[in-house]
């Protein structure tokens, strides 16, 4: 027997009305984390911008730092950036790309080194050539545009399209909301922390995935459930799923972040905030999303094409006052399904939303996707 | 879905039992494993270089010097021929790979196109067992007024970059393997890159050095028509360069080489029987001691220059002619600038100057703490997932729990027979799989939950969570496989795809576990203990 029980087996969470919260805030972390980029944008690491890191140690019982710096400004290396590394002990410096040669950063690595003298052991030199950074900034982003482009394809050939595209603003945001973290933080952003990125892309689409696939379900299965019930039950249903594994994950992330070394630091800070920020987005960002990417109750839908033809016939035609409400519902809860009981934002949308719901409550599937037929 | 039949049973178990079986070497102190056999022993995960320590370095041949070098060779061979030919021409000139010049009598052109199109050769191609494909590697072309050119075409550049990648592949493994006792990785990447990879190094700088320098001998005389410092008031004769020494001295030196380091046979360290100064004493083939011997004759009590990558290092005077093929350079070396040196001269010249464009050195210290570091995060993490799997689940968690083990046992056992190489961020990859491999089980216990609270009974629960879940782990599965899978193909050679593949063998291994594993471990209980109610 479980010895706790304290993820409750039956939520009744209303996750989409939450939406009204969720979206904007969505939307202003998204771009707030654009306008981040364009002002602050990244601390670059060596990887992309070039230059040269070198890890060193002291025999002594702390680096002294400051004594360092000078020592190295003194000796004119350009560009040098020391901090203490994980231990008082260790230090790290941070030489950027000296002159257009590689052979000139290999000079320099070399006077550094000998201003470092005996009481400092090197363990750790990475040292990247323009020509290469710059390959490795093309070879990246191509990575992630040809991640989100296979996800893509996967979920459009396993999904309709609304969960793909669903599945990819979920994951773009979760994706934005990490390198606002590299870009608050100031974390280095070299090779790993692309890692880290296409992790948590695959970690996103992974939670989302399984919601879903959950929400597809019960569309085949609840013919005449309107769609933010089905999806409050749907997301309620794998809810105490989503729960455990952030949290397993999650436990994961945070033993690499205060275990795993000083090196892989900044990969695990970035996992630890993409784990949490994937499953509030799998919540409040994926299932609700869906509402207004248009998707219908797929259930009414084969049997209607089979009688509606494409173009209203005589007897679809409705009369104007019925007319006049689809049109207002259509603008106003745009792609929306059926005409549902959530109530709208606007004082005067959220009247005409109830009194078509008194109607639609049986017909709303009906409507709601002739309303489609009509549209395209 | 419940069922499984012998043989499913059987060959569960014995994957679960091989997995075992490889991983164990990786745990096993030396003392056992020198007790397996060969097969077994050496099923162990082979660490990066981030991990053991090491140097990874990225070399780029040098595309711009060879394009000089070609250009100016066939501007060489261009003279000879129309000096062999006697046509006379004037306004030769070399601009980026053309060659252009202008001959006296227009009236020569037909002949001068033919005697300089023989200086083409085909461009052979290094695929398919090195066939023709048709282009030559320089055209001629004439224009008005016996105006020619000659243009180095894109393959045949192309073709003399692969074989200057392989040829110095070749240099650098004579070099490194000078060096002893380390086992070098080294491979071409791309058209015009070396990746050399060493594990263990104590000392990347002499390895760099090593590799950095062309290694170009050769001997000329030393232009005694000026001083060195008139030459470099700008009025230096053609024939001659002014190159310096190692301590920065100029010496004014003919460009003819008298005897090239191709001509070397040999080349040892050693010491001056006179001063005890560390020396390099080498050896010349026929031809070279044939050279040697009548230059020495020539030009007894004048001063020769032995150069090596355009510096002098060291120019004595000739005081006997050198007939034995044999000879020594001293050049105030310390006792490893000699061993290098004619560690240099053995391995021979690179076709073209390497730069060293990445470097990544680890040092043996770091990569130990690494390790450590990873295992407790490792641990802690496990820990911490088992805890609150019990907690959650109980029973069933305690499933999930053994499935995780045989999991990370799994994934051990497939990187040790694939060869695949562990980094840094690959123990990254590990510590997160076991936060995500239990995904699956959490999956198909709360399908089973589910099932249960819509009346079923406990077994046809548990059947129907199975059934109901496998979907939704395939679809799960996929989405993060595709990531991984780019992230590997774009990972390069360094620790991001070591990252990539311990995520790939993770995805797939959980699939098994938290799967297959796991239904058959609940297939049992069932059996055993015939629930009639859940106790998850």
């Amino acid at each position: 027997m479980p010895l706790i029980d304290y993820i409750p087996a039956h939520t009744h969470i209303g996750f989409m009305k939450l939406r009204r919260f969720s979206f904007p805030f969505s939307a202003a972390m998204s771009v707030f984390a654009v306008v981040l980029f364009m002002t602050v944008g990244f601390n670059l690491g060596i990887d992309f911008r070039g230059g040269t890191l070198i890890e060193a140690q002291t025999s002594q019982a702390s680096a002294d730092v400051g004594a360092l710096r000078e020592h190295l400004i003194d000796i004119e290396i350009g560009d040098v950036q020391i901090q203490e590394f994980g231990s008082p002990r260790d230090v790290l410096i941070r030489l950027g790309q000296v002159g257009e040669t590689e052979q000139a950063q290999q000079t320099i690595v070399n006077e550094v080194k000998a201003a470092l003298g005996s009481d400092y052991t090197i363990r750790r030199v990475e040292s990247v050539g323009p020509s290469v950074s710059s390959e490795l900034v093309r070879q990246s982003i191509l990575a992630m545009v040809l991640g989100a482009v296979a996800v893509l394809g996967y979920l459009w050939f396993r999904f309709e399209w609304q969960f793909a595209v669903g599945a990819i603003v979920t994951t773009v945001h979760d994706i934005f909301v990490t390198l606002m973290i590299y870009s608050l933080l100031g974390i280095d952003f070299d090779l790993t922390s692309i890692a880290a990125i296409l992790t948590i892309m695959g970690y996103s689409l992974n939670d989302t995935v399984v919601v879903y696939d959950r929400i597809r379900e019960m569309l085949r299965r609840y013919k005449k459930l309107p769609l933010p019930e089905l999806l409050d039950t749907a997301v309620n249903a794998t809810f105490s799923r989503t729960i455990i594994v952030s949290t397993t994950t999650f436990f994961a992330t945070l033993a690499l972040y205060f275990f795993g070394g000083e090196v892989l630091r900044g990969f695990s800070l970035a996992m630890t905030v993409g784990v949490v920020i994937g499953t509030y987005s799998t919540i409040c960002v994926a299932a609700p999303i869906l509402i207004h990417l248009g998707l219908r109750s797929r259930a009414a839908e084969p049997k209607e094409e089979a009688k509606a033809p494409v173009k209203p016939g005589p007897e679809d035609v409705l009369d104007v006052e019925e007319a006049a409400e689809f049109i207002e519902a259509e603008e106003t809860v745009e792609g929306k399904s059926a005409p549902a009981p959530a109530p709208k934002s606007t004082a005067k949308s959220s009247t005409q939303g109830g009194k078509s719901s008194t109607q639609g409550g049986k017909g709303g599937g009906k409507g709601g996707s002739r309303g489609g037929k009509r549209r395209g | 879905m419940l069922h499984f039949s012998r043989i499913k049973t059987a060959a569960i178990l014995i994957t679960v039992a091989l997995g075992i079986l490889f991983a164990l070497p990786n745990v096993l102190p030396q003392s056992v494993r020198a007790h397996l056999p060969n097969w077994l022993a050496s099923s162990r995960v082979t660490l990066g270089l981030d991990l053991q320590g090491g140097s990874h370095i990225l070399l780029e041949v040098d595309g711009d010097a060879l394009r000089k070098e070609r250009v100016e060779q066939v501007r060489d061979e261009v003279r000879r021929v129309l000096r062999d030919q006697k046509i006379g021409y004037s306004n030769l000139a070399v601009r980026d790979t053309t060659i252009s010049l202008r001959l006296r009598d227009p009236a020569d052109t037909d002949k001068a196109l033919v005697e300089l199109r023989k200086l083409a050769a085909p461009v052979s191609t290094a695929m398919f067992g090195g066939g023709n494909s048709g282009e030559m590697d320089l055209t001629v072309s004439s224009g008005a007024e016996g105006a020619l050119s000659l243009q180095l075409t894109q393959a045949g550049l192309e073709a003399r970059m692969r074989s200057a990648v392989d040829q110095s592949i070749e240099i650098i493994r004579r070099r490194i393997d000078q060096l002893g006792t380390v086992e070098p990785n080294i491979q071409r990447q791309g058209l015009n890159r070396i990746l050399v990879q060493v594990p263990g190094l104590q000392d990347p700088q002499r390895l760099k050095a090593l590799l950095g320098q062309t290694a170009k001998l050769s001997f000329r005389m030393v232009d005694q028509s000026m001083s060195p410092e008139q030459a470099l008031e700008g009025r230096a004769p053609p024939e001659s360069d002014v190159l310096y020494g190692q301590d920065g001295r100029p010496y004014l030196v003919e460009k003819q080489v008298r005897v090239s380091g191709e001509d070397l046979v040999d080349a040892q360290p050693g010491f001056d029987p006179q001063n005890r100064e560390p020396i390099v004493s080498f050896r010349f083939n026929s031809n070279g001691a044939r050279r040697f011997a009548a230059t020495t004759q020539d030009a007894v009590g004048r001063p020769f220059a032995i150069v090596l990558d355009n510096q002098v290092i060291s120019a004595p005077v000739i005081r006997e002619p050198i007939l034995g093929g044999s000879g020594q350079i001293s050049g105030a070396f310390t006792v490893q600038q000699a061993n290098d040196l004619a560690i240099l001269l053995r391995a021979g010249a690179l076709p073209a100057p390497l730069k060293v464009v990445e470097e990544r050195t680890v040092g043996p210290s770091l990569g130990a703490d690494s390790i450590e570091a990873g295992k407790v995060a490792a641990y802690v993490a496990t820990g911490l997932v088992a805890v609150f799997m019990i907690a959650v689940y109980g029973l069933f968690g305690g499933f999930a729990l053994i499935a995780l083990a045989v999991h990370v046992t799994l994934m051990f056992a497939l990187q040790s027979l694939l060869g695949a190489t562990l980094t840094l961020p690959g123990i990254a990859g590990v510590v997160l799989t076991i936060g995500m491999a239990v995904d699956s089980n959490v999956v198909i216990f709360e399908r089973i939950r589910d099932e249960a609270r819509e009346g079923r009974a406990a077994i046809s629960a548990i059947d129907k969570g199975f059934v109901n879940a496998l979907g939704t782990i395939l679809d799960a599965n996929v989405t993060s496989l595709a990531t991984a899978v780019i992230l590997f193909l774009m990972g390069g050679s360094g620790p991001v795809r070591g990252f990539a593949v311990t995520y790939i063998l993770g995805l797939l291994t959980t699939m098994f576990t938290a799967y297959t594993l796991t239904r058959l471990m609940i297939a049992w209980w069932v059996k055993w203990q015939r629930p009639a109610k859940l106790p998850i």
